[in-house]
């Protein structure tokens, strides 16, 4: 098999290092200080560099330097740790600099608890700072999932010279399952030449290259923003990723979920099928771009007759379903905050209860 | 096939430990496997519990209402999950700390002295090791030869402990066989 145990959180910090990132800029907390107890380590034994900022703002910048420079970056966070790089994030995107973030959620808002949650998901979706910008969001379920995102993730953002986002929960950050660093997933950095500050040595040109995001000219800035959004466009053509669960049979809902609630969710609807209720799924592997065309589709269907949203929160992600479905379905939410994953049952009994079914457990 | 094991007892009972060594033995035998643990901010005492999932499927939901077996080192812990364990499960129980029973007559409840063992083995740090031992000799969840290649393998960069591990697990195995 060749794969080996390891816990989420630890295989994330590898699969940077897979990925050829050897700067990591982080600072502690839970569910995700195994990351930095991992790398400090690890990125010693390859000839990286590991570096606790001072706190989480300082860490943002820390990040947006060496990105402007050309190195590959990473960090990984939690929720509060994440609002505090807020402005960063803003900062990098307007900078146009490739950055890799992952955030393991938990719960929220404010110091909130340190379970799991999906709480997130507008913060990272809608931007994560102010200005007009948007992350590429991706949200693992699995921790080989979250392993070959976080692969994906920096080549991504050097394609788009912008940040990508991982969205992890506090269960993916903690659980052991198997995993492989696939080979065919390794990239080299792209040659950033043409826009980096790396050095006119290395560059072999006295053209000087300006990192920044200061466009004091309102025309200067609007056209830098409308450049900024069809890169935003273009990933909307390009990147989206989804997969598709039982969607062949009639079913009569369509659940959407993500990370490790769509888990949950797959292993209701096997029960369900067992008792002869057919139900499908989409799960958005993308969060931005939204798989909003596939979900459209998936509501079509003349036998389904709502669309049910699974989150771990008080209901984010349904806005962008309510969007795609336009109306055509009623959608409704289930889910639950503060840590406590709903179980199979749990959403089994939402489910049928949607299309005034029963079940037998 | 999905087997789901939930190890429970307070912090400091190695209960996260023998719950790896089982999902790597499981790993080994060619199953899909998961670890999940859950453990509030102490580092010794309070509440300390890790469920291992294991199938030959792709696992799903990583959130088990109601698991399979049971392996109970403390009294808090038996209080808790026992309620909540299949029928016909394996509930081992630590009967050197914990003097009631289940009060369940649909599972198989066996209780071994772990510490008790531990400590006659010259080692009591051992005594997750016999709990481990027992509750996978009596459920076959995993082989016991699997078993004991997850222990030297958990030990291989402390090659010292791994015959007083083995011992433990051998423990483990014959108070299995030996209770009703």
């Amino acid at each position: 098999m060749g794969k080996i145990l390891m816990k989420g959180n630890e295989a994330i910090g590898e699969a940077a290092i897979r990925a050829g990132c050897l700067n990591y800029f982080a600072y502690p907390i839970t569910p995700q200080s195994e990351v930095a107890e991992y790398l400090s380590k690890r990125l010693a034994e390859v000839g990286g560099v590991f570096l606790q900022g001072e706190s989480e703002v300082a860490v943002s910048y820390m990040l947006f330097g060496a990105a402007g420079c050309g190195e590959r970056v990473f960090t990984t966070s939690s929720s509060p740790g994440i609002s505090l790089m807020s402005e960063g994030i803003s900062y990098i995107a307007a900078a146009e600099c490739p950055a890799v973030f992952v955030n393991i959620m938990r719960g929220g808002p404010g110091l909130g608890g340190i379970l799991p949650s999906q709480a997130d998901y507008f913060q990272a979706t809608k931007g994560g700072g102010h200005g007009d910008f948007k992350l590429l969001v991706m949200a693992p379920a699995s921790v080989q999932e979250a392993v070959e995102m976080v692969m994906r993730a920096f080549p991504l953002a050097e394609k788009y010279r912008n940040p990508v986002m991982i969205l992890g929960d506090g269960l993916i950050g903690q659980m052991m399952e198997p995993v492989e660093f696939p080979d065919h997933l390794k990239t080299a950095p792209t040659n950033k030449n043409d826009w980096a500050t790396n050095g006119m040595a290395t560059r072999n040109s006295k053209k000087r290259n300006l990192v920044k995001s200061l466009y004091l000219n309102p025309e200067e800035l609007n056209t830098h923003n409308l450049k900024l959004k069809a890169k935003y466009e273009q990933m909307q053509r390009e990147e989206v990723r989804y997969e598709s669960f039982n969607l062949d049979g009639d079913y009569q809902v369509l659940v959407v979920s993500y990370g490790t609630m769509s888990r949950v969710c797959r292993t209701a609807i096997e029960n369900l099928k067992n008792e002869g209720i057919e139900i499908g799924m989409i799960r958005p592997q993308t969060l931005f771009p939204f798989p909003g065309k596939a979900i459209f589709k998936g509501a079509q269907k003349k036998s389904c007759q709502a669309i049910l949203c699974v989150e771990m929160s008080m209901g984010q992600m349904i806005e962008d379903v309510e969007r795609s479905v336009v109306g055509i379905r009623p959608v409704q939410w289930f889910g639950k905050c503060g840590g406590e994953v709903p179980s199979p049952e749990e959403v089994m009994h939402a489910v049928v209860a949607l299309v005034g079914l029963k079940v037998a457990a | 096939m999905q087997h789901e094991v939930q190890f429970a007892g307070f912090g400091g009972q190695g209960i996260m430990l023998i719950g790896k060594i089982l999902a790597h033995a499981a790993m080994q035998a060619g199953s899909d496997v998961i670890w999940i643990p859950s453990y509030g901010p102490e580092m010794r005492g309070g509440t300390a519990y890790c469920t291992v999932v294991t199938s030959d499927h792709p696992i799903g939901s990583p959130i088990i209402q109601s698991p399979e077996h049971l392996v109970a080192m403390n009294r808090p812990s038996l209080e808790k999950f026992v309620p909540r364990i299949k029928s016909g499960g394996v509930v081992l129980v630590n009967s050197s700390l914990i003097t009631i029973t289940s009060g369940r007559k649909d599972i198989d409840e066996f209780r071994v002295p772990v510490i008790e063992l531990a400590n006659k083995l010259g080692n009591a740090k051992v005594a997750n090791i016999i709990a481990l031992g027992a509750f996978t000799a009596r459920s076959r969840v995993v082989s016991f030869d699997t078993l004991k290649d997850a222990v030297r393998q958990e030990f291989k960069d402390k090659e010292a402990l791994i015959p007083i591990n083995l011992k433990a697990l051998d423990e483990g195995r014959r108070a299995a066989k030996s209770r009703p």
